[in-house]
């Protein structure tokens, strides 16, 4: 008999890291959600990517009119929009991949059996992991992309480093998908996902989005320095103002933490849940 | 490939099982069965709800551990070579988990894109498929729309797209209306005939006739007995049976006088089974012993006769 293409496929990877868990076919889980979002629901889409230009409006020129402006750096002063608008981008680059790797992953994974039958294929569960956790990314990117393009014309990112903004939306999108996935692989129930709203409400209020950290107490600094979107924001507000210094590489590595531990529990459980 | 084994009659055995066993916790759910499936077998698994056959079939699949006992489906160890022994099977769950939101023609090209083959292989595999699924008209339909009947088979032709060695299903016709019962099982005689080996797992007795050269009985995690359907008849019981009904109160009334009568009865709630190789005499016997049956059937031996004998239990509970 003769041996078919997705055998000898599946053969290739023979010896390769991992193999059992990968089978470099991420992009097959990517390409299945493209199809379906191309044939979905595209307002729901929209409604996310104009929140933050609608934040952007009300509080930095409603807002920024009583505010004046902020001193990022010593001597470095911002308007008022100028300094929200990179949490904004930071905060809608955490709700886009939120979106889907809670929620919508939720569903798949309890009620319309998507993994189950992925994983009966030569799939492995990092390829579907990885393939979930990109699209969500993916949403995340669009946000801060559309949020970019509407803000810097008005000349509130500027210059070409405003545009570094993205790869940094890009890592925020990466952090909070992959944990998002994770949490929900965990989540029994529609309760357990309304948690998700619930905390990432204040998450964006309080991580020194619309004010300095400096207003706090210390220790409630040390508690908001501890959470993800502080480091999140800090990326984007540093880069999109041009302030390059050794702690973004700090705030990055939060960030690769994040996706390390995100990505490596997903997959296990993954396993655990469908492969035990 | 793998050697062939002159026992089987020179087939070549695409999986071979000893000892397997499956625990969670104190409950054992497979409890160390052997057995044996060659190229181009109809080998189908029938037993009650909770016997050990969707476990024993994702062990198979790749998709379950084993607690103990080894397995190798063509020679490959389903816990080290998962990815690869997935790519010789298609498997056919028991719950449909087909794309809802996509088209039929999309569930058939993003399932073969998880194998990683190309678009022009699946481009031209799926209208082979539809064809073959009887879904040629439904293509651009999302699936969402489509009848019970119509999903099966889609998933089925999901199933072959990546065109695998052995075809597993559980209870593929579990929840169907007679008539897409009969077109499913129309559509994998084809396959058999085509050659493909089918796994098929089924409470169903009359499927498992129609489908299986051989037929693995289990009940709670063991294997009661294995051999063809026509065989495990012969075995386990006898050319006939009579079916007597005498009334809910009376029944269990004239069983002994009615066992003393035939080697094997089984008293049911609502009849009595009489085990007989001449059930027409054995009626006038009863007649003429002045016990008048309200109603009274007699019929050739199923696999439901033989399972009832081997484990004491009805299939369907």
């Amino acid at each position: 008999m003769k041996t078919s293409d997705a055998v000898l496929i599946a053969e290739s990877l023979k010896g390769r890291f991992a193999e059992g868990t990968y089978s470099r076919r991420a992009r097959a889980v990517l390409e299945h959600r493209r199809i379906a979002f191309k044939q979905g629901h595209w307002i729901v889409v929209l409604s996310g990517f104009v929140e933050p230009i609608l934040y952007l409006f009300s509080f930095g020129y409603g807002v920024g009119k009583l505010v004046g402006r902020i001193q990022v750096t010593p001597g470095h002063w911002v308007s008022y929009a100028q300094f929200i608008a990179p949490a904004l981008l930071a905060t809608s680059a955490m709700n886009g991949a939120i979106y889907d790797s809670t929620w919508n992953v939720f569903f798949r994974l309890k009620y319309d059996g998507t993994y189950k039958a992925m994983l009966a294929t030569s799939l492995g569960p990092l390829d579907v992991a990885l393939g979930e956790i990109g699209w969500a990314l993916f949403r995340g990117l669009i946000y801060a992309t559309g949020f970019t393009a509407i803000v810097m014309p008005l000349g509130i990112i500027k210059g070409w480093y405003g545009l570094l903004a993205i790869p940094a939306a890009v890592i925020i999108a990466f952090g909070f998908a992959s944990i998002g996935m994770l949490y929900t692989t965990y989540a029994k129930s529609f309760a357990q996902m309304d948690w998700v709203n619930i905390v990432m409400l204040p998450l964006f209020l309080f991580s020194g989005s619309l004010y300095p950290l400096s207003i706090y107490p210390e220790w409630l600094r040390y508690v908001i320095e501890a959470l993800p979107l502080y480091h999140g924001i800090q990326i984007v507000r540093c880069l999109s103002l041009g302030i390059i210094q050794w702690s973004l590489l700090v705030h990055v590595a939060y960030f690769v933490v994040m996706i390390g531990i995100g990505v490596t529990f997903t997959t296990r459980r993954m396993r655990a849940l469908f492969m035990r | 490939m793998s050697t062939i084994d002159p026992a089987t009659g020179g087939k070549e055995p695409l999986i071979i099982a000893r000892g397997l066993r499956k625990e969670y916790g104190d409950f054992t759910a497979v409890d160390g069965i052997d057995f044996q499936v060659n190229r181009g077998d109809s080998f189908g698994f029938l037993g009650p709800n909770g016997a050990g056959k969707s476990t024993t079939m994702r062990i198979i699949a790749a998709t379950l551990t084993r607690s103990g006992g080894d397995i190798s489906i063509l020679g490959k160890d389903p816990e080290v070579r998962g990815p690869e022994i997935r790519a010789h099977l298609g498997v056919v769950p028991q719950q449909d988990n087909l794309d809802n939101s996509l088209t039929v023609e999309d569930n058939l090209y993003v399932y073969g894109r998880y194998f990683g083959l190309s678009r022009t292989f699946i481009r031209n595999k799926i209208e082979e498929l539809l064809a073959f699924a009887q879904l040629e008209e439904k293509r651009g339909v999302k699936v969402e729309a489509l009848s019970g009947g119509m999903k099966r088979r889609l998933t089925i032709a999901r199933a072959l797209v990546s065109e695998p060695e052995i075809l597993m299903l559980d209870e593929p016709t579990t929840g169907l209306d007679p008539q897409a019962r009969h077109i499913l099982w129309d559509r994998l005689f084809r396959l058999k005939e085509q050659g493909v080996t089918l796994l098929i797992t089924t409470h169903y007795m009359d499927e498992a006739e129609q489908l299986c050269d051989r037929l693995m009985v289990m009940d709670k995690g063991r294997i009661m007995a294995e051999d063809s359907p026509a065989n495990l008849i012969k075995t386990y019981s006898t050319k006939e049976v009579l079916e007597v009904r005498f009334g809910s109160d009376r029944n269990a009334q004239f069983a002994d006088q009615l066992r003393s009568m035939s080697d094997r009865i089984e008293v049911l709630p609502d009849r009595v089974l009489m085990y007989s190789d001449d059930c027409e005499s054995l009626l006038h016997e009863i007649v003429s012993k002045g016990m008048q049956p309200t109603t009274s059937l007699v019929r050739r031996s199923s696999l439901e006769d033989v399972f009832l004998r081997l484990t004491g239990r009805s299939l369907v509970e």
